[in-house]
């Protein structure tokens, strides 16, 4: 399965794999350029059987590596022993990846969230909101620079009180 | 004992056949027996709570015994739980929707302060947006500890007019709308 989908994606799809980083992992990962991802899990939808998306979300490799964010994909092959493999997608600050919503439905409130918490975007997403956090959130807690604290969230008491004080008082 | 003694006393017999008191104290001696409680159960607390609720404690023993999901028939919200800041206009919006008069309970470190989730997501404590009548130390709190909570109550409004109850929520919002006030403009 390994050897087949590698050499599949090497005859398909040459101008998208970025040469292998050195990951600690026994999983089967391909890095991809961002612009590769939608017709590659497409492919692998089809021709393989990866039909389920296990997971999306994103790593923050802050001062680690070059490009700062990586989206990962994992996914799995029901029908193929459950082979899984994952696909990482090195991204900028910044830059935006293909929302891969068209192949898989499941990915919209997975992409939302990294969207949320990282604060990268995705492009063609039907609805790129914040899911987790509140509307008038700022900032991306999970990278890695953001404090725990946060810079003091009292702004998000404002809107609250704004509205509902005036008519206790009165 | 003199009758204004008698007076502050509901319930305090002559005799068999009849009672004195001033109407203040008896509309507040019914009330601080059927304070409905409205859980706001976001966290463990909530388990805690129902032991209060159940055979072995018994909160009904207090005249706390239905617990009532809608705000508009009940008397206290027990705030059983973290607040996020995205639940607290929730919790905002349910207090303004019980009936008068209301109280809260805020039960446990989270609700009380935000206890050990000092973090981005988390209300630092539901003073910040409530006026709390009785905090509940414990994370969480033992049954025992919320059967205490609701009898300090029951004392408090005992022993509190309508019109100082009323006095004592409207400072304790104006404190809240003070502190915040400088954000709000910011």
């Amino acid at each position: 399965m390994k050897e087949s989908v590698l050499s599949q994606l090497n005859e398909n799809f040459p101008n998208f794999l970025l040469p292998e980083a050195k990951v600690n992992t026994n999983l089967f990962h391909v890095s991809l350029k961002p612009e590769g991802i939608v017709p590659v899990v497409k492919h692998l939808k089809e021709n393989f059987g990866f039909t389920f998306l296990n997971d999306l979300t994103a790593i923050d490799w802050l001062g680690k590596k070059s490009p700062r964010f990586e989206v990962v994909y994992l996914l799995k092959a029901p029908k193929s022993q459950h082979f899984r493999m994952q696909l990482r997608v090195p991204v900028e600050e910044g830059e935006a990846v293909p929302s891969i919503t068209s192949v898989f439905v499941g990915a919209n409130w997975p992409e939302r969230e990294v969207f949320d918490l990282f604060g990268i975007s995705f492009a063609n997403h039907p609805k790129l909101e914040r899911i987790l956090m509140p509307d008038n959130f700022v900032g991306y807690p999970l990278r890695k620079d953001y404090p725990l604290e946060g810079p003091g969230q009292d702004y998000l008491i404002e809107d609250l009180l704004t509205l509902h004080i005036q008519e206790d008082i009165v | 004992m003199g009758l204004s003694d008698v007076l502050a006393k509901p319930g305090e017999m002559f005799g068999d056949m009849f009672q004195l008191a001033k109407i203040e104290n008896v509309i507040n001696w019914g009330q601080s027996y059927s304070l409905w409680p409205y859980p706001f159960a976001t966290a463990c607390c909530g388990i805690e709570y129902m032991g209060a609720a159940c055979s072995d404690n018994d909160i009904a023993r207090f005249g706390a015994e239905r617990p009532s999901f809608s705000p508009r028939q009940a008397d206290m919200i027990l705030v059983l739980g973290t607040i996020t800041y995205k639940m607290a206009p929730v919790l905002r919006q349910i207090y303004d929707q019980l009936a008068e008069p209301k109280f809260v309970i805020s039960v446990g470190a989270c609700a009380s302060s935000g206890g050990m989730f000092h973090t981005y997501g988390v209300l630092q404590g539901i003073d910040r947006i409530l006026p709390v009548d009785v905090y509940v130390p414990g994370c969480p709190p033992r049954p025992e500890a919320i059967l205490d909570a609701l009898i300090k109550l029951q004392n408090k409004v005992k022993g509190q007019g309508l019109e100082a109850r009323r006095q004592e929520v409207m400072q304790k919002i104006q404190e809240i709308n003070e502190r915040n006030r400088p954000l709000v403009v910011a």
